[in-house]
C-alpha cells in the first residue's frame, strides 16, 4: 500500500515430513523459495500441496523438519505470530462482518490506531477496485468480488509471504483467467513472495516463476514451467504436464550410433547426448511427430510405420492415435482447410525428430 | 399434456382438502378464542374491557409476571447447562462426546410434568437431597420452593433445545473462518469473541427462544407442582371451574399466543439472512484440540454432574414407582411391584387409549406432512407456501389455547349417529394431537423430500411413470427415512401431551396416559401407581425413539449412494 515496503523474504523448507494418523502426507520435502518469487505447488489432489502450504501458515500438526521464513525458524510458532497472509480456497470471509470490517480485522488485531486503519483499508479496497462495496456483507457479493475481498483482507496487513490455496477453483472459467492475471499483477506490484497452490497446470504455467510438482507427498521436480515441460525428470512429470508418448524399452549403445529399442522391437535413433545405456522410457510429445503417407522420404530422424487407429478433430489440430508395433502413439497434425486428412485404417509413416526424444530413467 | 394437467388438478384438490382441514381445526378455533377475548361477555360487542379486568386483578398480574419470570429463569438455567456441554463437544477431542449426545436426548423422552412429583421427593424441602444436606451441613436449599421448582424441572427438560441448536451452529462454522482470523493475528479469547461467538449466536438465540416459548406455554408442570399463579394454569382453572363462557381464559389465551408469536419472531430474526452455515467442501467444524489430563477430569466432572441432574426425574420416578412409602426419608422404606399391578389391573385403558390416539395422530400427521411437502416443493400451485406457513403456525398455538378453542367452537357441533357434541367425542383429542404435532412431522417430511433430487423423479417420468406413480414408487420410498422420523417424533410427543388433552377429555374411559398420570398424582396414595404409569409412558416413548433411531440409521446406510448422487444434483 505504501511505497516503502519491507524487503521481500524467502521461504526455506528443510526436510519437512507430516502425517495424519498413519498416513504420511509429506515425505521429507525440501525447497527454497526466493524473495519476491511467484512460486507454485502443483500436483493432483492428495499430493500434499495444500498440506505443505498450511504447514507454512502454521495450520495442521507441527511437521518434522524446519520451516524458515526470511531466515527465522517458524516451525513451532503459532499461526497468529507468523505474519504470513493466506487466502483460503473458500475465501473464509466472515458473514457477520461487512467488507470493510473483514479487511480491517487484521489491522485491528495488530493494534494499529483507528485513524490509520481507515486509510489502509480504503487503499487496499481501492487496489482491488471494490471501494464502493465496502459496506456490503460478503453474501451480497459475487464470487469474483469475494475473492478480491479475501485478497485485500490478506495483503492489507503487509504479510511477509502471501499464500494462495487454490484461490481460483470456485470461479467460472473466464473469471479465473481474469483473476489470475490480476493476482499476478498485484504480486509484481507489491513484490511479495507468493506461494500458489493449484492442481491446474495452465494456471501454474501462466503465473509461476517456478513450479514444484508434487505427487504422493514427494517433490517430483522443481523448475520454471518450460523446464518442467521440456525436460521432465520422470514419467509422472511428463504425463502430468501436457500429453506425452511414453514408450518403455532400453537404450543400446552401438559402435557409431545410439538407439532406443522399445520392448516390442521398434527402433528409435537418438542424438546421443547425455544418455546412458540401459533400461528406460522414451518420451516425446505429440507435436514432435509429423504424419505422412508411407514411402514419402524422411531426410533426417526416424520413420515409424503405423496404422491410424483413432482420430479426434480439435479445431486447430487433429490428434491421431497411431498403432506402431505394440504401442499407440499420439500425433498432433496442425489443421487448415483443404489439408489432407488420414482415415482410420490408413497406413501411415511417422517422422520423429530425434532431438526431441528424452530418455527418462527407469 | 392431458395427464399432466390432470395431475395438477389432483394436487390442487388435495391442497384444498388440506387447507380446509387446517382452516376448520386450526384457524377457526384460534380466531374464535381471540374474538371472544375482545367480546363483552354480556352484550357481545367488541371491547377491551376483558383486558382491563385482567390487568386490574392482582392474581392475574402476578400470574403474568410469574410466567415471564419462570420462562426467563428456565432459559438462563438451561443455558448454564448447555453452553459448557456444547463447548466441550465442539472444541475438544474426547470420549465424552457420546455421553453428551445421549444427554441431549434423554430428557426429551420424558415429559416434564411426569418427573415433577419425583423431583419434589428428591429435591423438595423434605426431599432426599435436602435431608442429606441438612444432616451434614445443617441447612437446606429451596430447589423446589414455589416457582424455583418449575424453573428447575423445565430447564432440565428443555435444555436440549439450546444444546442441539448451539452445537449445530458451532459445528457449522468452517475451520477456515477461524484459521483466517488466526492467520491475521487473532487468537484465544479475542478469536472467540470476534469470530466464533457471533457466528454461533443465531443458533443459541433460536434455541433459547424455543425454550422460552415452551416453558411459557407449559401447563402440566405447574399443575403437578401445584403452582397455580401462572398464566397457563390460570387459563385451565378458569375454564374448568367457572366454564367456557368466562372471558379470562380467553384473555390469557391471547397473551399466551402473543408471547409465543413473539418468541418465534425473535428466533426467526436470529436466523434470518444469517445463513451462517459456513462449511465449505472439504472444511468441517472448528478445530478441535486434545485435552490435558486435569482438563479431562474437569470436563467429566461437569458432565457427570449434569447427567445426574438430568437423570434425577427418571431415577426419582423409578424409586417412586417401586417404593412403598417415601416420605421424610432419603429413600423409600421398602420396595414392591404393587403399583405396577395396580396400574395393570385398573388403568390399562389409559395405555390403550394413548397408543390409539398417538398412533392415529402420527399417521395422519405424516400423510399430511408428505402431501404438504410435495405440494410445496414439487408443484407450482398458487399460494402453496401458505399451507406450509399455516401448518407451521400451529407451533405458536399453545395446547391450552387450542383446547379452549375446540371447546368453544365445537360444542355446538353435534356429531350424527353417536349424538354427542364434537368437542366431547374422543376423536377431537386425536385431531388436537394432529394439529399440535403437525409442525414436527412436516419438518421431517420436508427434510426427507429435499434429499430426493428432482432428477430422480424426472428419470422415472422419462421412463414412462405418471406423476402419481412416480410419487409412489420413487419419492415416497426415498423420503421414507424422513417420513419415519416424522411419525416417531409425532407419536412420541403426542403420547405424553397433556395441555390440550386435559381440556378435551370428557370421560375417564376416553382419557390418555398423560391425563391418567395427572389424575393419580393428585392424591398422595396415587403417587405410586402414577409413577408406575409414568414409567410406562417413558418406556413407550423411549422404545419408539430407539426404534426410529435404528430404522433411520439403517435406511441411511441403504440409501447412502443414491442420496449422495441426489445431493449433488440439488
Amino acid at each position: 500500500m505504501t511505497d516503502i515496503r519491507p524487503e521481500a523474504v524467502g521461504v526455506t523448507i528443510e526436510d519437512v515430513s507430516l502425517s495424519f494418523g498413519t498416513t504420511q502426507v509429506l515425505k521429507g520435502v525440501s525447497l527454497t523459495i526466493e524473495p519476491g518469487e511467484f512460486f507454485t505447488f502443483l500436483g493432483p489432489s492428495g499430493s500434499g500441496k495444500s498440506t505443505l502450504l498450511r504447514a507454512i501458515a502454521g495450520f495442521g500438526p507441527v511437521p518434522g523438519g524446519r520451516i524458515l521464513i526470511g531466515g527465522d525458524d517458524v516451525t513451532h510458532l503459532a499461526p497468529w505470530h507468523r505474519n504470513v497472509g493466506m487466502v483460503f480456497q473458500s475465501y473464509a470471509l466472515w458473514p457477520h462482518m461487512t467488507v470493510r470490517k473483514n479487511v480491517a480485522f487484521g489491522l485491528e488485531e495488530r493494534k494499529i490506531p483507528a485513524r490509520d486503519i481507515r486509510g489502509r483499508v480504503d487503499a487496499a479496497l481501492g487496489l482491488i477496485g471494490l471501494l464502493d462495496l465496502a459496506d456490503r456483507r460478503p453474501s451480497q457479493l459475487s464470487g469474483g468480488q469475494q475473492q478480491r475481498v479475501a485478497l485485500a483482507r490478506t495483503i492489507v496487513v503487509e504479510p511477509r509471504v502471501l499464500l494462495l490455496d487454490e484461490p481460483l477453483s470456485n470461479l467460472d472459467a473466464n473469471l479465473r483467467i481474469q483473476m489470475r492475471r490480476e493476482i499476478l499483477e498485484l504480486q509484481r506490484k507489491l513484490k511479495l513472495t507468493t506461494i500458489f497452490v493449484t492442481h491446474d497446470q495452465e494456471e501454474a504455467n501462466t503465473t509461476s516463476d517456478r513450479i514444484a510438482l508434487l505427487n504422493d507427498g514427494v517433490i517430483q521436480q522443481v523448475g520454471s514451467p518450460m523446464e518442467l515441460y521440456d525436460n521432465p525428470a520422470n514419467r509422472f512429470v511428463a504425463d502430468f504436464l501436457g500429453t506425452a508418448n511414453l514408450i518403455d524399452g532400453r537404450v543400446e549403445k552401438g559402435q557409431d550410433k545410439i538407439t532406443f529399442q522399445a520392448d516390442d522391437g521398434t527402433l528409435i535413433p537418438l542424438n546421443g547426448t547425455g544418455v546412458e545405456a540401459g533400461p528406460g522410457t522414451a518420451m516425446f510429445r505429440p507435436q514432435d511427430l509429423t504424419i505422412r503417407n508411407p514411402g514419402e522420404d524422411a531426410d533426417d530422424g526416424a520413420v515409424l510405420p503405423g496404422r491410424v487407429q483413432h482420430r479426434e478433430f480439435l479445431g486447430s489440430l487433429i490428434r491421431y492415435a497411431i498403432r506402431v508395433g505394440d504401442n499407440v502413439i499420439l500425433v498432433d497434425d496442425s489443421h487448415q482447410a483443404g489439408r489432407p486428412v488420414f482415415d482410420v485404417g490408413d497406413d501411415v509413416a511417422l517422422r520423429l525428430s530425434v532431438d526431441q526424444v528424452r530418455i527418462l530413467a527407469g | 399434456m392431458n395427464s399432466f394437467s390432470r395431475s395438477q388438478w389432483g394436487a390442487g384438490g388435495l391442497a384444498l382438502l388440506i387447507g380446509l382441514f387446517l382452516f376448520v381445526f386450526l384457524i377457526v378455533p384460534v380466531v374464535k378464542v381471540v374474538y371472544v377475548a375482545f367480546q363483552d361477555p354480556n352484550t357481545g360487542a367488541l371491547t377491551l374491557i376483558n383486558f382491563v379486568d385482567f390487568f386490574n386483578t392482582s392474581l392475574f398480574r402476578e400470574s403474568f409476571l410469574n410466567s415471564i419470570y419462570v420462562a426467563g429463569g428456565a432459559v438462563l438455567l438451561a443455558s448454564l447447562i448447555s453452553i459448557p456441554l456444547a463447548y466441550f463437544t465442539t472444541r475438544f477431542n474426547f470420549g465424552g462426546a457420546v455421553l453428551i449426545q445421549t444427554l441431549g436426548i434423554v430428557p426429551l423422552i420424558m415429559p416434564p410434568f411426569v418427573g415433577a412429583v419425583a423431583m419434589l421427593l428428591l429435591f423438595g424441602e423434605n426431599g432426599s437431597v435436602n435431608l442429606l444436606i441438612d444432616e451434614w451441613f445443617g441447612f437446606t436449599i429451596p430447589f423446589m420452593e414455589g416457582l424455583n421448582g418449575v424453573i428447575l424441572v423445565e430447564a432440565i427438560h428443555y435444555f436440549p433445545f439450546i444444546l442441539i441448536n448451539l452445537s449445530a451452529a458451532l459445528l457449522n462454522i468452517d475451520s477456515a473462518m477461524e484459521e483466517s482470523a488466526q492467520n491475521l493475528g487473532a487468537s484465544g479469547t479475542r478469536l472467540f469473541r470476534r469470530i466464533v461467538f457471533p457466528l454461533a449466536m443465531p443458533g443459541y438465540v433460536a434455541g433459547a427462544s424455543l425454550v422460552f416459548l415452551k416453558v411459557f406455554d407449559d401447563l402440566g408442570t405447574p399443575l403437578l407442582l401445584n403452582i397455580n399463579n401462572m398464566l397457563a394454569p390460570q387459563a385451565y382453572l378458569r375454564i374448568s371451574s367457572i366454564g367456557i363462557s368466562d372471558p379470562m381464559g380467553y384473555v390469557i389465551s391471547v397473551i399466551l399466543v402473543v408471547f409465543s408469536l413473539f418468541s418465534l419472531w425473535v428466533s426467526f430474526l436470529a436466523l434470518k439472512n444469517k445463513d451462517y452455515a459456513t462449511v465449505q467442501k472439504g472444511g468441517g467444524g472448528l478445530m478441535k484440540r486434545d485435552l490435558r489430563p486435569w482438563e479431562k477430569i474437569g470436563c467429566y466432572a461437569v458432565i457427570i454432574l449434569i447427567l445426574l441432574m438430568v437423570l434425577s426425574p427418571h431415577i426419582g420416578l423409578a424409586l417412586l414407582s417401586f417404593g412403598t412409602v417415601w416420605s421424610y426419608s432419603v429413600l423409600p422404606d421398602a420396595y414392591t411391584f404393587a403399583h405396577y399391578g395396580n396400574v395393570f389391573r385398573t388403568a390399562t385403558q389409559y395405555i390403550s387409549n394413548t397408543l390409539l390416539y398417538a398412533g392415529l395422530a402420527a399417521l395422519i400427521d405424516v400423510v399430511l406432512g408428505t402431501a404438504i411437502a410435495y405440494i410445496v416443493w414439487r408443484t407450482g400451485l398458487i399460494g402453496r407456501k401458505w399451507l406450509d406457513y399455516i401448518a407451521m403456525g400451529a407451533v405458536a398455538v399453545p395446547g391450552v389455547v387450542l383446547g379452549i378453542g375446540y371447546l368453544r367452537t365445537f360444542v355446538e357441533f353435534n356429531v350424527p349417529i353417536i349424538d354427542k357434541p364434537l368437542s366431547s367425542w374422543w376423536v377431537i383429542i386425536v385431531i388436537a394431537l394432529v394439529i399440535r404435532r403437525l409442525p414436527y412431522a412436516l419438518r421431517a417430511c420436508m427434510a426427507g423430500l429435499q434429499q430426493v433430487s428432482i432428477m430422480l423423479e424426472e428419470a422415472a417420468e422419462n421412463l414412462g411413470a405418471t406423476k402419481t406413480r412416480t410419487v409412489r414408487r420413487i419419492v415416497v420410498p426415498l423420503m421414507s427415512g424422513g417420513i419415519m422420523a416424522g411419525f416417531i417424533i409425532s407419536f412420541a410427543t403426542a403420547s405424553v401431551e397433556l395441555s390440550a388433552t386435559i381440556m378435551l377429555v370428557s370421560a375417564e374411559s376416553d382419557a390418555p396416559l398423560a391425563y391418567g398420570i395427572y389424575e393419580f398424582m393428585q392424591s398422595a396414595a396415587g403417587r405410586g401407581p402414577g409413577a408406575a404409569l409414568g414409567i410406562v409412558a417413558v418406556l413407550i416413548v423411549g422404545i419408539a425413539t430407539y426404534i426410529s433411531h435404528r430404522v433411520i440409521k439403517r435406511r441411511e446406510k441403504e440409501l447412502a449412494p443414491g442420496v449422495a448422487v441426489a445431493a449433488q444434483g440439488v
